[in-house]
């Protein structure tokens, strides 16, 4: 039965939040007395699992576009995070580093699969979220089934990629050596404007299922959708602090990221080639993994190359463990 | 046996290691080591004058005598290096199947073993470190290094889960001083191996031997120009890692020029790996085989030197059992022998240059002015060469700059703790992150201990092992990217998802 209510749902042109705005649209001077009246939602960025505006008290504003809906209104202020909300988030990401790295690779599955799980029942309200967001309807859709899917993927994978890429090591000598993968901390993200959803977890789930912690910048040309997959986030297990999400000018908070020295790597998808080489070189100064990845790269997220082990190792350390052997 | 008695009537067994034997001098015979009086740069499977005309001595630090003169590469003989590393890529290396370039590594590998003794004695005259270092543990190594990636050249295609792989193209390889030939063995081997061609860069202080393996690429017929050696100092690194033609920049040496090379290939395409410094934390704990313990730390400290990013130069010693351990080192450290680096009885050779030894003093005044308590072993110093004392200082605060600097010389500062945590707290709190050492008899506290240090290399119950199938490199501000095991190829590859 809830299967074909799905169907049902998909088959509508307008997303299914927008019964309200009708009462809106039907009156001929747009006001209708009688109409119920919308609660529109305040969207806030995502810290050490809360939801908070902007230390500076600053903002942005988004909306308009097509197919806009749903409760907002035209135009929604959105938090412009600042330096210090990047310092924030980055106290949030460290300190929930050793809980994250210190669970079973099992557990940390168990919890992106619970992620997976609420994004499938929120697909809905995400697809609503990237048409707002200026996708068509069925590119939406497809971006929503397909980051759900991703979702599950890197669930699949927490326990499996140090198989892939541990080893024993066959030493001259009497001695018993191995390496493993491990965390590299606390790693900041770049997310691309476009795919707004599939680029969020595309590049922030491989981080996790690794075992970092990350702190992400949204895009801007989308910000509600981020704060909708923030509010999956904050409904699934993953505990506080692992996923810290900002949102306003990349290219204001990200060179404080690459700066900052709790910042272990940084993973930077942008068109913008002058901020790649800026996070590069501010990145040089406590010796960052600095990844970055441009426009091409970025269009790659969205299909099967989007994904892989290759995402999960960029973000790992190899520790090699040497002991004796002998009585 | 004498027993020191502490200030609480404890009594302090001493290191029961036997004498120190008296030995006569035991000097490797030279006398079938020629060392031309010039050396010019290899460039594209030639031996060519640099532009411009510009030599560089390099001398003997134990002796402070000149052994040669050096060919100086400016921006355009790097050019004309690079150039010569495009056209072997495009031409021959690229197109080789794995298994041929596998057999010229062979080739590599073998001719070192078959020239590991002059390799050795140069090693040793030209950078100063014993010639039973030299000849026991650079040189086999550096032959197994290339041993080791020759294999790999032709299963690459196990290597990456099915992933599909290329090479990156043309490497510059900047490699230091205190290494030099196996520092060299553990750029190119892998580079050559996954279909890369090179640019190698040695350390000034240091060229000789580099300078030998291009000879040994030369005779083993490789094509010209995938091996390239141009010597010179910074300026001559600088201009490599800055090449446009270069796709791939490894560096090893130090932090700070580390960054200055990340900084210099920012918006590039550029691949980079960097593998810098250290401070490593060498734990023993109560529960250790103590007299074990003592022979991990002088050799994690004093071997070569000192010159050694893995270095264990912070000793954090179990609260009780810290005037035990010092008292046994004191007893061990009278019995290093330091001087004739040739001489195949020598523990401790000479530092690597005058500037190192500069530094090394310039650190170990201020743990003094620190208020740190400082103990040089009793051992006389040669009148001529770069000399230091194996050293440790006692009470050093963790905020002292000899706790927190690499000093890159024969200089251990000895800290204490009272718990496992705090000698990870301790261990851990350090931009670096190379390396650490465990000392314990207990396999689950190693462990624990293990899984927490932030360190590229941990060492239970040992220290300073080395192997191409071990990977080797840094967490945090000691670097990134791995050399060894299936884990190094990375470093000169390009991996799909």
């Amino acid at each position: 039965m809830s299967s074909r209510r799905t169907t049902e749902r998909l088959e509508h042109a307008a997303p299914a939040l927008d019964t309200t705005s009708k009462a809106l649209a039907t009156t001929s001077d747009g006001f209708d007395p009688s109409a119920r009246v919308s609660v529109a939602k305040a969207y806030k960025m995502f810290v050490g699992g809360a939801f908070v505006r902007s230390e500076s008290g600053r903002y942005f504003q988004t909306g308009g576009g097509r197919a806009d809906g749903g409760a907002d209104p035209a135009v929604v202020n959105v938090p412009r995070g600042s330096r210090k909300d990047a310092r924030d988030a980055v106290v949030a990401a460290k300190g929930a580093e050793a809980g994250w790295a210190g669970r079973t690779a099992y557990n940390r599955g168990q919890i992106l699969y619970r992620l997976a799980e609420v994004m499938e029942s929120r697909r809905e309200e995400l697809r609503v979220a990237l048409v707002r967001g200026g996708a068509d309807v069925a590119a939406a859709e497809r971006e929503v089934e397909r980051a759900v899917d991703r979702a599950v993927y890197y669930a699949g994978f927490c326990d499996k990629f140090q198989a892939l890429v541990a080893s024993s090591n066959p030493v001259s000598g009497p001695h018993f050596g191995f390496s493993v993968p491990e965390p590299t901390g606390v790693v900041a993200v770049v997310a691309p404007g476009h795919p707004a959803l599939l680029g969020l977890v595309s590049t922030a789930l491989p981080i996790l299922a690794g075992g970092n912690t990350c702190v992400v910048v949204a895009g801007a040309d989308d910000p509600r959708t981020a704060v909708v997959w923030c509010e999956c986030l904050a409904t699934s297990d993953l505990p506080g602090g692992v996923v810290n999400v900002l949102t306003g000018d990349a290219a204001e908070i990200a060179p404080h990221l690459a700066k900052h020295r709790e910042v272990g790597a940084l993973d930077v998808w942008t068109a913008d080639a002058e901020l790649r080489a800026l996070c590069e070189r501010e990145g040089a100064g406590s010796v960052k993994r600095v990844r970055t990845h441009d426009g091409e790269a970025i269009e790659r997220l969205a299909g099967d190359d989007g994904q892989g082990l290759g995402f999960i190792e960029r973000f790992l350390e190899t520790k090699t463990v040497w002991h004796p052997v002998g009585v | 046996m004498s027993a020191e008695i502490t200030k609480t009537g404890e009594a302090l067994p001493a290191l029961d290691f036997g004498h120190a034997w008296e030995y006569a001098p035991s000097p490797e015979a030279t006398d079938h080591v020629r060392i031309a009086p010039r050396h010019e740069l290899f460039v594209g499977g030639a031996w060519r004058q640099p532009h411009s005309s510009r030599y560089f001595d390099t001398i003997s630090p134990s002796t402070e005598q000149k052994l040669a003169e050096v060919a100086e590469a400016d921006e355009r003989d790097v050019d004309d290096a690079v150039q010569a590393a495009r056209r072997a890529y495009d031409r021959y290396w690229s197109r080789m199947p794995g298994r041929e370039r596998a057999k010229f590594i062979f080739r590599i590998a073998r001719a070192i073993q078959e020239k590991a003794r002059e390799l050795a004695i140069v090693e040793t005259m030209d950078g100063g470190k014993p010639i039973k270092e030299s000849r026991d543990v650079d040189l086999p190594l550096a032959a197994a290094h290339f041993f080791y990636h020759a294999g790999w050249a032709d299963k690459l295609d196990y290597a990456f889960q099915g992933r599909a792989w290329r090479p990156l193209g043309v490497a510059g390889q900047i490699i230091p001083w205190n290494f030099p030939l196996l520092m060299a063995a553990w750029k190119v081997a892998p580079a050559l191996a996954c279909g890369n061609t090179v640019v190698l860069k040695p350390a000034e202080t240091t060229p000789l031997t580099a300078l030998l393996l291009a000879r040994i690429v030369e005779e083993a017929e490789l094509p010209p120009g995938v091996v390239n050696v141009v010597t010179g100092a910074g300026a001559t690194g600088a201009a490599l890692a800055a090449h446009p033609g270069v796709d791939k920049v490894a560096f090893t040496g130090s932090t700070d020029v580390g960054k200055k090379i990340q900084r210099a290939v920012a918006g590039t395409k550029k691949k980079l790996t960097l593998e810098l410094g250290g401070k490593a934390a060498n734990i023993v704990f109560a529960d250790a085989p103590i007299d074990q313990a003592i022979e991990g730390i002088v050799g994690g400290i004093y071997f070569n030197q000192g010159h050694v990013c893995c270095a264990g130069s912070r000793l954090l010693v179990e609260e009780s059992v810290h005037d035990l351990v010092v008292r046994k080192l004191r007893d061990r450290m009278a019995t290093l022998r330091l001087g004739d680096p040739l001489d195949k009885n020598t523990d401790v050779g000479a530092i690597n240059s005058g500037a190192q030894l500069a530094r090394i003093r310039e650190l170990v005044a201020a743990g003094e002015e620190d208020g740190a308590e400082r103990y040089s072993a009793p051992c006389a110093l040669p009148g001529k060469g770069f000399w230091f004392a194996p050293t440790f200082f006692t009470g050093v605060a963790q905020s002292s700059r000899i706790a927190r600097e690499e000093i890159f010389g024969p200089v251990l500062s000895i800290l204490t703790f009272r718990t496992p945590e705090e000698a990870l707290e301790k261990a851990n709190n350090t931009m670096y992150g190379l390396s650490a050492g465990i000392w314990s008899d207990k396999g689950a506290k190693i462990f624990w201990m293990a899984q927490r240090l932030k360190a590229g290399v941990v060492w239970g119950n040992t220290y300073n092992k080395f192997d191409p199938s071990s990977p080797f490199g840094g967490y945090k501000e000691s670097g990134f990217g791995r050399e060894g095991g299936r884990q190094g190829l990375l470093a000169y590859t390009e991996v799909g998802q």
